[in-house]
């Protein structure tokens, strides 16, 4: 009395008085061991005592294919049947068990530990107080970078020679020159905007010449620098971190190290002197051609001469309102040099930190920008200047 | 019996710089093929030929009798699940840790659920002779002669016929580089693979090669171990029997 079962091509099984006797066909690659898993978990183990496995009419016979039989083989065992082979088990077989029994520990083991589960409100508490202190130590690693930066710098001061002064040049190219179309792209077409948003509002009132006024303090004491610091945050901070961060994974900072060259001094220090050269440098660009924009943009949407133009930005700005604009620019440029190089020291191990170091380096630098105008703000205010 | 891989008539230049010029090789199933060359002379130029990252100037390249130099990359894709490579320096994804290194091919190619991936990503790892602990962690904090066995862990993933290995044993120690000769031939016999292996350890094609193949003059030179020394190529005669490879040959003829 037998009956038979055919579940897929490569597995077929009959019942026989004794147990179950399983004719293996086909290839047994690691292209069908999905369809093999399943076909062999589709069989029926419990309370079968005996089992024979015929392997002779398989063709091809991988170690995922041995796998998937092992699993099999094992799970018939533990529901308590006697597993034997027709003629010889194969050799892949063999292989598989020799190699998985070497291992001491079960599978679990081996993997990565799955993170335990605790209340939700403790998570979000231990997440809190992580965040905390790693936020302070973050903190107060920055302030050592910025520290030994310093340190490096005033000690270089006494041997011209060591400040690097090719290297600087070569970053006030890169982060000052080249960066020149765009930030006079943008500067233009910020003044374009404070005089059109202002012409409207003001015509109505017509105090139609204020517009100069809004666009000449407006560029010259906030948003030339502003703008031309994002727009240097975005380029050369992450430039920064990118490369001092894959220089990092590629053991370059530590070859340094090893010949005793001082990374600050070679790498660190260049970058930060030359943004604190080139972003002032940009700055004034931005003013020029914000102011120029402003000109273009009254003698076009409000007929107003060119002489009366200039006229009324003598008359709005004082002495120090370009200067307090400047003045910004190396502060900002230290904080994004300061935080492009720090990140991209920062970088050890993985490509996958280096884009994360890269990004928070460019945050960062946008941060810190902001948060700084906002206490010259502040400051200015109080000085009346 | 065919060739598994076969090179034929390869021209490959830059520039005015010509690296091969008509250069012939075969590998045929089952042994393990050395390529042996100058710094240099285009060792990995052809092996990036043969992988298909390259396309040469002239000729052709067949893996499994199919010429791959005119194959569009859809094309390319099942000839690629075909065979492993490892890499020299690893290439491991940095991102991702061991086993996930060692998934992804599987991930990539085929449709397993995720328990059959652990199984069998940890199968490989096993395989190659690594702690079943070295499976939860990132390359970076690997050994050299573990990254390397990482790397023909990955190459393993879809159970080719076919392995290439990039100066496997370059940057190991000897014990290690021994030990990787060993693994290189147990997984051969075993998994009754065809390896093609690009080095300049002596001790390493002594240890593992059935045939050798030389570039030499922008053609290949190749031939059996023991005829290959004897060649008259004042290159290989000084690869083969310089200061460095004399001992090794003596004790060679001495067993």
């Amino acid at each position: 009395m037998s009956a038979t079962a055919p579940s897929t091509e490569a597995v077929e099984f009959r019942r026989t008085a004794e147990g179950l006797e399983l004719e293996l066909t086909g290839e047994w690659r690691v292209r069908e061991v999905a369809a093999l898993e399943m076909a062999l978990a589709a069989i029926d183990v419990a309370s079968v005592p005996r089992i024979r496995i015929a392997t002779a009419g398989i063709t091809d016979l991988d170690l995922s294919g041995a796998w998937a039989l092992r699993g099999f083989v094992r799970r018939a065992r533990r529901a308590g049947a006697e597993v034997s082979f027709k003629g010889e088990p194969p050799d892949q077989l063999r292989l598989v068990d020799e190699t998985l029994a070497a291992q001491a520990a079960p599978d679990a083991d081996a993997l990565p530990a799955r993170p335990v589960h605790d209340e939700p409100g403790d998570r979000a508490l231990v997440a809190l107080g992580r965040y905390a202190v790693r936020s302070g130590h973050d903190l107060v690693l920055g302030l050592a970078f910025l520290g030994r930066t310093f340190l490096t710098f005033t000690a270089s001061l006494a041997h011209p020679r060591r400040l690097r002064p090719i290297s600087v040049v070569r970053h006030v190219y890169e982060t000052g020159i080249t960066a020149m179309p765009i930030v006079s792209l943008i500067a233009f077409l910020i003044a374009v905007i404070i005089a059109y948003m202002s012409a409207q509002q003001l015509r109505g009132l017509g105090a139609d010449i204020y517009v100069v006024d809004l666009v000449a303090i407006g560029v010259l004491r906030e948003l030339g620098v502003l703008l031309t610091s994002v727009i240097v945050a975005g380029r050369s901070g992450s430039s920064f971190a990118a490369e001092l961060g894959s220089m990092k994974l590629n053991e370059e900072v530590d070859a340094l190290i090893a010949t005793g060259a001082d990374p600050y001094e070679l790498l660190v220090v260049p970058r930060v002197l030359g943004l604190v050269i080139a972003l002032p440098l940009l700055t004034v660009v931005a003013d020029l051609i914000g102011l120029a924009g402003g000109a273009l943009l009254c003698r076009y949407l409000l007929d107003m001469p060119l002489t009366q133009y200039v006229n009324r930005v003598n008359e709005a700005i004082s002495s120090t309102t370009f200067w307090v604009g400047v003045w910004k620019a190396p502060v900002f440029a230290l904080l994004i040099s300061i935080a492009g190089c720090y990140r991209g020291m920062q970088v050890r191990g993985s490509a996958r930190e280096l884009g994360h170091m890269v990004t928070v380096a460019v945050v960062q630098a946008l941060f810190l920008v902001i948060l700084a105008d906002a206490l010259f703000a502040v400051l200015f205010m109080r000085l009346k200047i | 019996m065919d060739p598994v891989v076969e090179v034929r008539g390869l021209v490959n230049r830059f520039g005015r710089q010509v690296v091969h010029d008509g250069l012939d090789m075969q590998v045929y199933p089952d042994e393990v093929f050395g390529i042996v060359g100058g710094s240099g002379a285009g060792k990995s130029v052809l092996l990036r030929t043969i992988l298909g990252l390259q396309r040469p100037g002239a000729g052709t390249v067949c893996i499994y009798g199919s010429d791959i130099t005119g194959l569009t990359e859809a094309q390319l894709r099942p000839i690629k699940a075909s065979y492993g490579v490892a890499f020299q320096s690893g290439a491991l994804y940095s991102g991702l840790t061991v086993l996930e290194n060692v998934q992804l091919p599987m991930i990539e190619h085929l449709d397993l659920p995720p328990t059959a991936l652990d199984d069998l990503g940890l199968l490989k790892i096993r395989l190659v002779g690594l702690p079943a602990d070295a499976a939860g962690k990132y390359p970076a904090q690997l050994s050299g002669g573990m990254v390397k066995r990482a790397a023909v862990a990955r190459a393993l993933a879809l159970d080719p016929q076919l392995l290439f290995l990039d100066e496997p044993t370059s940057g190991l120690d000897p014990v290690s580089a021994a030990a990787f000769d060993d693994l290189v031939l147990y997984l051969q016999q075993h998994l009754k693979l065809t390896v093609v292996m690009i080095t300049h350890d002596l001790d390493s094609i002594f240890r593992t090669c059935n045939r050798v193949g030389v570039i030499v003059d922008r053609h290949m030179v190749s031939d059996t171990l023991d005829r290959i020394v004897d060649y008259p190529n004042s290159w290989i005669q000084a690869y083969f029997h310089g200061e460095r490879a004399r001992a090794r040959l003596g004790a060679q003829h001495g067993t």
